[in-house]
């Protein structure tokens, strides 16, 4: 498949505040991108041009923001009424391979639609896993560094040399990657056999630091996660707000590349998709 | 019709930073004799349905799909 063949959605609907920059990630690397609100893949409320197929499309974004206000807990709204109406065509997506990529806000209703992690089958009927409110219960917005621990099943970071560490910005308050305190120890390791640990939150020094290095507190530091077929995959921080190296914090010191550390997400995942389909 | 409260609150052991947070601030107020506070979040859910024991199982169902998450929460239901 060529690059301009790729179609990515990128999914908004009330709240949601990172599609534009999510659909320039794409965009600028030459793919079909198209901002797609939930109503037109459901089918409601739109006029006939504007109805759109999820299966038409080769990758799925579900951007950062506050879907819906974040009520009830944040993601748990956009991931209902993605479970009560499209649900059986994005099984069916992830199923075929097509990635899908969850970001922040998208990263959390990917764990409230149990397509994270997944752990018995390809989705399950309530979250395995929870992400909660920061231990310092603010909103953390700043720069976070990550270091990337995947051995290779994560079709977002392929092209990303393992054990190096990028600098990708942060900007939640429920970020706090929690697991079932009864299972915790038996479902990391889980995790760790099926290459599902994709980044960890890490100092300058590349080391599992605390707060503020890990800014939520989250266990094992970890900050994003795929599923065991690796094409599901969701992270805390913004890769798409460091798509340049101007957009880094020291940008003037380190002009030399043209760069930002969170362009590799979005030429891995497409390199895979002109590869693979 | 069946009114439901459902109190949804964190597990035992997971960790509870905004009740940490607001016990630091009624510190701060002088409430000195304040020395713990858990934070919860109530939803009350009017329901057409006269039948205690099905309201129940609705609402439970409710619970496990949407308004709790079975990693971090138990919830508790009372049917007025």
């Amino acid at each position: 498949m060529r690059i301009e063949d790729v179609k990515v959605c990128v999914l908004y609907i009330e709240g949601t505040n990172c599609e534009e920059e999510s659909y320039w990630s794409f965009k600028r690397l030459g793919a079909s991108s198209e901002k797609v609100h939930l109503k037109q893949l459901i089918g409601s409320d739109v006029n006939e041009d504007e109805k759109r197929n999820l299966l038409d499309y080769d990758i799925v974004m579900i951007p950062g923001g506050f879907s819906s206000g974040d009520y009830v807990r944040a993601g748990a709204i956009l991931g209902a009424r993605v479970k009560s109406s499209l649900v059986i065509e994005l099984v069916e997506f992830g199923k075929e391979g097509r990635p899908i990529l969850g970001i922040c806000n998208g990263f959390q209703v990917l764990v409230e639609l149990g397509l994270l992690p997944a752990f018995n089958g390809f989705m399950s009927p309530v979250p395995q896993v929870a992400l909660a409110t920061n231990d310092s219960a603010k909103y953390e917005c700043r720069p976070s560094l990550l270091k990337h621990e995947n051995h290779g099943n994560c079709v977002f970071t392929k092209n990303l040399p393992k054990e190096k560490v990028i600098l990708v910005p942060v900007a939640h308050t429920e970020g706090k990657f929690v697991l079932p305190q009864s299972k915790e120890q038996e479902m990391l390791r889980k995790m760790e056999e099926m290459d599902m640990i994709v980044f960890k939150y890490v100092d300058p020094e590349g080391n599992y630091a605390g707060y503020p290095w890990n800014p939520n507190g989250s266990l094992e530091n970890i900050a994003g996660i795929c599923n065991a077929e690796g094409n599901i995959f969701g992270m805390m921080p913004h890769p798409e707000r460091v798509f340049y190296q101007y957009q880094h914090p020291d940008w003037t010191r380190k002009s030399a590349r043209k760069d930002g550390d969170g362009k590799v997400i979005f030429e891995s995942v497409l390199e895979y998709v002109t590869k693979t389909f | 019709m069946t009114t439901a409260q459902v109190q949804i609150h964190l597990k035992k052991g997971v960790a509870d930073p905004e009740g940490g947070n607001t016990l630091k601030a009624l510190e701060l107020l002088g409430f000195d004799s304040a020395v713990d506070v858990k934070s919860a979040r109530l939803f009350e859910i009017s329901l057409d349905e006269d039948d205690p024991d099905k309201a129940k199982q609705i609402v439970e169902e409710m619970c496990r799909k949407l308004l709790a998450n079975p990693v971090i929460h138990d919830y508790t239901i009372s049917l007025k």
